[in-house]
């Protein structure tokens, strides 16, 4: 199958324009007739479901949390990007544009992230208007920051709650529909299988989690917005519910899966405290406007933070990248972290931390300008750092006090300790420039998708392409397909297909609970996880991904064997959820390491140890290597098709931050 | 250092919405740096291994953002300290030896689906009722094109902070939303693109709230008290200046 990305013709500025003036429409007659079910309600979901139902569709929305709000979008905590410019330094489209593919390492689809920067200044634009309170200046205009990987102000934000004011915008919106009546919607359902008709996709099963029934779904059109997969990992920021379920069961009717092995792990999360660890807690990238990054520069040094003197620290984010410093991209920081780390600078307990420290600027950038506002002459270092310390309160307070909770230590006065954590995955679904999958009628948005972010997706973009895809992008694409399906009857659900689809997620229910093992899904779950972390996580080489993939197909072994799900199909089972989840995770798994082994490079987040520069920068192949993997799976095996990337319009060079 | 500590759970059963409840004791060896839902992960790998069933408790994000989470903790809902969720909370704020009741939130309009987990659909019928702006994707003009002072956006982002968990009802005796119909009602009046709808918004949201079974305000302020969130109850006093404008003006 020869992969098509259906990338308009045209210059690049103006693929977009000229598609959208020229895409099919749907009439609102027509409108009123056809269906699309909708399955996740975070930034991507909600904000799809209730442009479509605005437009006049009829949308089923699903959710397996207990209400719309709770999707992990709501987690999102440093910020939005924007071209807008506002700032007046120098930003523009094609700036955010140039810097998300490089940001990506020249990995993603020139077509697509051109498309991202254009409706990203719509995209503040509508959240204002619904009441998302972002920060503001004095003068009541937009307030913004810096993020990793940009030299410009271009960040939005609503102090450490970004994500959260985002998603209740786009899930006032939903609501409202829902209130109207435009959209139903199905909170505690998890979809378990994808109906497919004529090679189209038509329902979903979907799983009432409180009753634990099937049920038969019918849509003209099935849009998946249901996240990543970091949870593959076990361990990482993702939701406890967060999975790969719905995208999984979708791949395996057909969807090709691109990119699986581009994961992003994050650099600044609060460390691993015990076994019992259940996730881990990003803190947000934007206090690397204002932290600074550092070890001591004597190995296995066990001095206090503060005890330690100026000039025995090594702020070795600063000095291998004079031009970036601490705002360099994820991917860099993250290995830098793990560098110094593995030769023995850690610090803290596990000496697997590094110190993200805010005195320099709590004390020389805010207590120095605030002391001046208030004409306080020759400040004492103690003034200096109680009126920088009111400072940061107020940008990063709600983070502080997160990491207070968790580690019982106090960031204003003593460093953070941080380490990198899976945070976000920028492979998911194949898609083309219209948000479709290889299904007809199946499409993907927001993380679930591969398409934006290449091989490392820059800070403040996940939430500006899940919201793009939803506003902006899916209202038009949709109609191309819809335009050809205004003759198309709602299809009985008593159809064949919809009858052997529920028969298929019924017996792997019936096959999950029939084990009666003695092992929890749980330590299945976190089996896999040190599996993938130690294997095909921040570093990856050929021995030990070949290795993974012989343990988790082991693993996989047992768990069909000895697994011990509790309780009865037909209830609130949430360790029946749970096990149906981590199933999945089981095939996933083996799917990242055979990409990851496949993509003889390093590029992004994906660190291939083989392929380095001397200096420890990532070695990327663009002769071979310059294609998107997409998987397909057929035959309990996956074939992998190419989908050349052409760069036509800025210049492929090794990424550089120095 | 970390010592491990022995806990004595009096925890909530109850199969479905309709069966009866019980307490039900159960013994955990704690680590002080835990949290109090990784707590209940070991106790619930106990009891799978053992062969029984686990407890049913709602929980997502774990780190005090989703509002998912909704545990009655000594009483107290999301436990003993102040402006944090049950996820945040850690096992160090408690003794070796302590016994710890947990039970789910108590309402009427929040009936109990399994031991811990509740529904709180009502809290979606009410934001469906009007607790949005009316505006249609495409529709907006400039975002820098209506400024709004620094002063009024930080004071709409507090009221906008609101987890929707629940913990406001199931802290009132007379199981009252108006914490959290305040907080939105707040937060929208506050901004001028809340304007053209403010009158309709609250009385709308307010109907809602009342046939959802929630109670009346009496001010006793413990809904403020418990919010993780630390929503004032000043958002109530303006819920209710807001609606009698609202009712004055005839809506």
């Amino acid at each position: 199958m020869k992969l098509d990305a259906k990338i308009p013709q045209g210059p690049l500025a103006e693929k977009w324009t000229n598609y959208r003036s020229s895409v099919p429409l749907v009439n609102p007659a027509n409108k009123r007739n056809l269906e699309i079910i909708v399955v996740g309600t975070g930034l991507a979901g909600a904000s799809a479901a209730a442009t479509l139902a605005e437009l006049g569709y009829k949308v089923k929305a699903f959710c397996f949390q207990d209400s719309p709000r709770r999707a992990h979008s709501i987690a999102a905590q440093g910020g939005i990007n924007a071209a807008k410019n506002y700032q007046n330094d120098g930003d523009s489209t094609h700036r955010l544009f140039y810097d998300t593919i490089k940001g990506g390492d020249f990995r993603a689809r020139e077509g697509n992230v051109y498309r991202l920067a254009e409706v990203s200044a719509n995209i503040i634009d509508q959240c204002v208007a619904q009441g998302v309170p972002f920060a503001r200046e004095y003068g009541g205009t937009l307030s913004n920051r810096s993020f990793g990987g940009t030299q410009v102000q271009r960040t939005f934000y609503a102090a450490g709650q970004t994500g959260q004011q985002l998603l209740l915008g786009a899930y006032s919106g939903l609501e409202r529909q829902v209130g109207i009546g435009n959209v139903k919607m199905y909170s505690r359902h998890e979809m378990i299988e994808l109906v497919v008709i004529d090679g189209k996709a038509r329902g979903i099963i979907a799983r009432d989690l409180v009753t634990g029934k099937l049920e038969r779904h019918f849509g003209h059109a099935v849009l998946l917005c249901t996240g990543g997969y970091g949870n593959v990992f076990y361990l990482s920021t993702n939701a406890m519910g967060s999975n790969v379920t719905a995208a999984w069961k979708a791949h395996k009717k057909g969807a090709f899966f691109g990119n699986p092995c581009f994961t992003q792990i994050h650099p600044t999360c609060i460390p691993v405290s015990g076994h019992y660890q259940s996730k881990l807690t990003l803190m947000s990238e934007s206090l690397r406007n204002d932290g600074r990054i550092w070890v001591p520069k004597k190995q296995g040094d066990n001095r206090h933070p503060n005890d330690i003197p100026e000039e025995e620290r090594d702020y070795y984010l600063e000095r291998r990248y004079p031009a970036f410093g601490n705002l360099v991209p994820r991917d860099i920081a993250s290995r830098a972290a793990k560098e110094r780390c593995d030769a023995g600078y850690g610090v803290g307990s596990s000496k697997m931390a590094v110190y993200l420290d805010f005195r320099y600027n709590m004390v020389n950038k805010y207590g120095r300008a605030e002391a001046s506002k208030k004409g306080i002459e020759n400040p004492s270092e103690d003034v200096l750092v109680a009126l920088g310390r009111e400072v940061v309160k107020e940008k990063y307070g709600n983070l502080f006090d997160m990491y207070k909770q968790i580690t019982d230590e106090d960031p204003y006065e003593v460093p953070m300790r941080i380490y990198p954590a899976v945070h976000y995955t920028m492979g998911g679904l194949w898609v083309d420039y219209e948000l479709q999958t290889t299904v007809p009628g199946l499409y993907a948005l927001g993380e679930a998708n591969f398409s934006d972010h290449g091989a490392n997706r820059l800070g403040a973009s996940a939430l500006m392409q899940g919201l793009a895809d939803g506003y902006f992008v899916i209202p038009y694409t949709i109609g191309n397909y819809l335009s050809k399906e205004i003759h198309t009857k709602a299809i009985s659900t008593d159809h064949e297909a919809f009858v052997a689809a529920e028969k298929a997620a019924s017996d792997r229910i019936n096959q999950l609970m029939k084990i009666q093992g003695n092992k929890s899904v749980e330590s299945y779950h976190r089996a896999l996880g040190l599996i993938m972390w130690d294997k095909c996580g921040m570093a990856r080489n050929e021995k030990g991904l070949n290795e993974a993939i012989q343990e988790i197909r082991a693993l996989r072994e047992d768990f069909y064997k000895n697994v011990r799900v509790p309780g009865k199909i037909e209830e609130f089972n949430p360790e029946l959820d749970k096990a149906g989840r981590v199933a999945d995770f089981l095939e996933l798994g083996e799917l990242m390491c055979l990409d990851a082994l496949n993509r003889n490079e390093s590029c992004g987040g994906h660190f291939r140890e083989e392929y380095q520069t001397e200096e420890g920068e990532a070695m990327r192949d663009d002769d071979k290597y310059a294609y998107v993997a997409a998987w397909e799976f057929a035959n309990d095996s996956w074939n992998m098709h190419k989908e050349e990337l052409h760069f036509e319009n800025i210049k492929v060079q090794q990424r550089s931050y120095k | 250092m970390t010592h491990d500590m022995n806990i004595k759970l009096k925890v909530w059963r109850q199969e479905n919405t309709q069966a009866p409840g019980r307490f039900e004791e159960h013994q955990v060896v704690a680590n002080p740096d835990m949290s109090f839902l990784e707590m209940f992960d070991v106790l619930n790998e106990q009891l799978i291994e053992a062969g029984k069933d686990p407890i049913a408790f709602d929980h997502d994000c774990r780190e005090g953002i989703c509002g998912m989470c909704s545990m009655v903790i000594n009483g107290r809902p999301h436990g003993p300290k102040r402006g944090i969720t049950t996820c945040q909370l850690h096992m160090r704020s408690f003794k070796d030896g302590d016994t710890i009741t947990v039970e789910p939130w108590r309402a009427n309009a929040f009936p109990v689906i399994k031991d811990l987990s509740v529904n709180r659909n009502a809290f979606d019928r009410i934001i469906a009722s009007g607790g949005f702006v009316s505006v249609n994707a495409g529709n907006a003009v400039d975002a820098n094109a209506i400024l709004i002072p620094k002063e009024i956006a930080d004071e709409a982002f507090e009221a906008a902070t609101c987890i929707g968990c629940g913990a406001c009802v199931s802290a009132c005796k007379n199981a009252s939303a108006m914490l959290f119909v305040g907080a939105k009602v707040t937060q929208l009046s506050m901004l001028p693109q809340g304007q053209p709808e403010r009158e309709s918004r609250v009385v709308a949201m307010v109907n809602q709230m009342d046939a959802e079974g929630f109670g009346a305000c009496t001010n006793t302020g413990a809904c403020a008290a418990e919010c993780p969130k630390q929503i004032p109850l000043s958002v109530i006093a303006n819920l209710n200046k807001e609606y009698y404008k609202a009712k004055l003006n005839g809506k």
